[in-house]
């Protein structure tokens, strides 16, 4: 009914707008939200590092519908990538400055979805964060948030991974 | 003092050419440095020059940016080409978010086996023709102006025309049932900078050859074969 500018999903109804397109949307509540940094430059390290995890991401997100054959395969990969090459990134960001948050000392997305990925890479792998002291400090600190810590609390609309029986109906609607 | 923002990636389209066409448009002189030898891309590795390992990198303003997003995103907010609110900026992020989904599909493009080449072309028009330009098409048959967004001349307005260029390459006529975007593509096209960007001897690079694949493959040791999505 014309709601979708793409004919695709994800799309959020916000401020009289049909938002499509995963990163306009972030953009969006990011900057109206004040979790943009306070200027260009740090919007910039912002983005650097986001668009980081958004690739991340999207490995994590296509390990369950690979192929049985490719799975193994993918999973070394998107570990590899994990730990050598995103996460030390954000290792040493933190050691560098030694501040709490990733920029500008203060809370942005850039933290959140550090979290996020984070969280996800441990749903993967538990001990992903073995060698990464400042991670681990950063994911508790995070996860103390007080919004962060109610989402993080069973019952709030954070969802669950996919499951393996879900697989098929996905990419039968997606793909 | 102010240095020209360097370019550091292969001598081909790739990811850059997004960044090439915006800094044109915004009428900034740029310097490039073309990857050719894997020893290059190691030395900017080891530099650290490469927070994540990858081109494209640019210098600018003291800094290396990549992902080429981030670095679309800064060139657009510094020379004004973003809208003037939080608003102007959603639309163009969605619109930009568009071309770049059709612009992905003919990036892997030189990659492909000749016979996927020939399926992903159908794929690209497909695409093109049913989903993308039938969205620009209505956004501006509906407000009847002549840029994309808030009546002033942005960052999507460049990034549609590339998208339009990029998929006339592969068919010539793909314009034909949109009368909207082929005067909106006569009209960006006229725009002094992009005039001077589409002429010959500017940094816009050609469709990529088989030259490119092969610097590619050999620089990032990329020798897996690529499937189309």
């Amino acid at each position: 009914d014309g709601s979708l500018l793409f004919q695709q999903v994800p799309m959020v109804e916000i401020d009289g707008m049909k938002m499509v397109q995963t990163r306009a949307i972030a953009n969006y509540i990011a900057a109206k939200y004040n979790l943009y940094g306070k200027d260009l430059k740090e919007r910039a390290l912002i983005d650097m590092y986001v668009e980081g995890m958004f690739d991340l991401n999207e490995l994590f997100m296509y390990y369950e519908i690979q192929p049985a054959d490719k799975k193994e395969q993918h999973f070394a990969n998107m570990m590899d990538k994990a730990t050598n090459r995103y996460f030390p990134v954000f290792e040493k960001a933190l050691k560098d400055h030694g501040q709490d948050f990733l920029v500008g000392n203060q809370f942005s997305r850039a933290d959140v979805q550090l979290l996020e990925i984070i969280l996800m890479a441990e749903e993967f792998k538990p001990g992903i964060l073995a060698k990464f002291p400042l991670l681990q400090s950063f994911k508790a600190r995070i996860s103390n948030i007080p919004t962060i810590k109610k989402f993080l609390q069973p019952g709030s609309q954070r969802k669950q991974p996919v499951r393996e029986e879900d697989v098929p109906k996905v990419i039968a609607i997606f793909y | 003092m102010s240095r020209k923002p360097k370019l550091y990636y292969f001598n081909g389209r790739g990811k850059m050419e997004s960044i090439r066409w915006l800094l044109a448009a915004a009428g900034v002189e740029f310097e490039e440095e073309f990857l050719e030898t894997r020893e290059q891309y190691e030395k900017l590795m080891q530099g650290g020059s490469l927070l994540f390992q990858q081109v494209p990198m640019v210098e600018i303003d003291g800094m290396k940016m990549v992902q080429t997003r981030a670095i679309l995103s800064y060139i657009a907010a510094k020379y004004n080409l973003y809208g003037k609110d939080l608003k102007e900026r959603a639309l163009i992020d969605m619109y930009v978010g568009g071309t770049d989904d059709l612009m992905g599909f003919i990036m892997m493009f030189p990659f492909l086996s000749a016979e996927d080449k020939e399926k992903q072309r159908a794929v690209i028009v497909q695409k093109a023709t049913s989903r993308y330009f039938p969205a620009y098409e209505k956004v501006l048959k509906d407000h009847g102006q002549d840029f994309l967004v808030g009546n002033n001349f942005s960052w999507a307005d460049v990034h549609l025309l590339e998208a339009i260029l990029m998929v006339e390459e592969k068919k010539s006529d793909v314009l034909s049932g949109f009368p909207q975007l082929q005067a909106f593509k006569a009209r960006i096209s006229s725009i002094p900078t992009i005039k001077k960007f589409l002429e010959p001897g500017s940094q816009r690079k050609p469709v990529p050859d088989d030259k490119y694949v092969e610097t590619v493959r050999r620089v990032l040791r990329m020798y897996y074969d690529v499937k189309a999505n």
